[in-house]
């Protein structure tokens, strides 16, 4: 799974909509891989508006990635491709293999298991 | 024919041995093949985009919309759901390009508001209209459904259903509840009145730049006829001035009651006439 899916990601049970602490999920015990994706500028910049910068930042840190910009590049610096390369590198070419996300409000666990992760809901959470 | 909605729960009804047999065949595929060319038209995408693929199975729909060449504006990034973990697994060893979720898509859609560009879904959201167990009904499932893909689509954005209704009241169950939770949407048939006819259910989410209503989605495409439901509603209420007890009242129940068996008096110049004021 791509790091840039896990930045869209909530938790999926009804009553941690809205809470602020259920975006972004938490890593756990987690394997990253890498895979090569093509390169595709215009998608990084149609995307890079939508994603959310504090969250990703968040990500970073728990994954121990150092190079992230501090502040979201808007306008010329999207012109720059080695910036936009670099994020290819983490948003889309780094992927989750295996391990667990979890859900800061409610603390349900969601497996990820050969980059599939279970968002299947017991019937009582939904 | 049977239909694998009426069989089995999908989770259980695509299997290993069914999940192989439906992405092997040529048949399928084909189908498969056309219906999201035919998707990917109406959405109408000008440059790469994110895509949510709802009910992906083993990402025969995904491919293809990973293959879309640059000048259709492709290829895009897509992420899909499903609920059968054979069919995800099959779409493992065939190494689809798209990120894959093991989820029930009438538990809701568990992503940041505005995330996509688009949404497709190829012959899915039928199943949506069988509840398996008793805590759950097929209207909850398609309201957490439709309000929860409306919220993660951006302003502007589009989804497109291909769905096989078991009948009108499904078909208008579906709809309905996509209407409710906030979509403009129409409903698009190929090949009519065939047995190889495909229904497409259109859904736009405000603020973009569609002008108008949601027929402005077929307009500039060939061989698309506009039928519109709401204009023979409106019509129909204007036409009809006749008010309770006036003649044209009166001869229709009369008609009515002939059709039903039940003895009526004969029509004369008399039927329905109005009474000279007593006094």
């Amino acid at each position: 799974m791509k790091l840039l899916t896990v930045n869209f990601l909530t938790c999926a049970i009804k009553a941690c909509k809205g809470s602020p602490a259920a975006f972004p999920l938490h890593f756990r015990d987690v394997e990253l891989e890498l895979q090569d994706v093509d390169f595709q500028p215009e998608f990084i910049r149609n995307i890079i508006t939508r994603v959310d910068w504090e969250g990703l930042n968040k990500m970073a840190n728990e994954l121990n990635f150092p190079n992230i910009p501090e502040m979201k590049p808007e306008g010329e610096a999207l012109e720059n491709d080695q910036l936009l390369k670099d994020l290819h590198r983490f948003l889309l070419e780094t992927q989750v293999a295996e391990g667990k996300l979890i859900c800061g409000n409610c603390g349900h666990e969601y497996m990820i298991k050969e980059g599939i992760a279970n968002f299947l809901l017991p019937s009582h959470l939904v | 024919m049977s239909r694998p909605e009426d069989i089995l729960p999908p989770d259980l009804f695509y299997d290993d041995n069914e999940s192989r047999k439906y992405t092997t065949s040529s048949r399928i595929r084909n189908i498969q093949a056309d219906m999201t060319h035919r998707a990917l038209e109406l959405l109408d995408l000008k440059s790469p985009s994110l895509i949510l693929d709802l009910g992906c199975g083993s990402g025969l729909s995904g491919e293809i919309l990973s293959q879309e060449s640059p000048e259709q504006g492709g290829p895009h990034t897509w992420i899909g759901m499903d609920i059968s973990p054979s069919m995800l697994d099959i779409a493992l060893q065939r190494g689809t390009e798209g990120d894959l979720f093991l989820a029930d898509i009438g538990q809701g859609v568990p992503f940041r508001p505005g995330t996509f560009d688009a949404a497709i879904s190829i012959s899915a959201i039928q199943w949506l209209c069988n509840a398996e167990t008793s805590d759950v009904s097929p209207e909850g499932r398609l309201r957490r459904f439709f309000e929860g893909l409306y919220a993660s689509l951006r302003r502007g954005g589009r989804a497109v259903c291909q769905f096989y209704p078991k009948n009108d009241a499904q078909r208008t169950m579906i709809s309905g509840a996509a209407i409710k939770a906030g979509f403009g949407a129409g409903i698009l048939e190929d090949d009519p009145g065939t047995k190889n006819s495909k229904l497409y259910l259109v859904l736009t989410v405000g603020g973009g730049g569609l002008q108008g209503d949601i027929t402005g989605v077929v307009d500039g495409m060939n061989d698309v006829d506009v039928l519109d439901a709401r204009r023979k509603a409106m019509e129909r209420n204007h036409g009809s001035t006749s008010r309770k007890g006036d003649k044209a009242w009166i001869m229709r129940k009369k008609e009515q009651m002939t059709k039903k068996g039940k003895v009526v008096k004969a029509n004369s110049k008399y039927t329905g006439r109005k009474r000279r004021p007593a006094f």
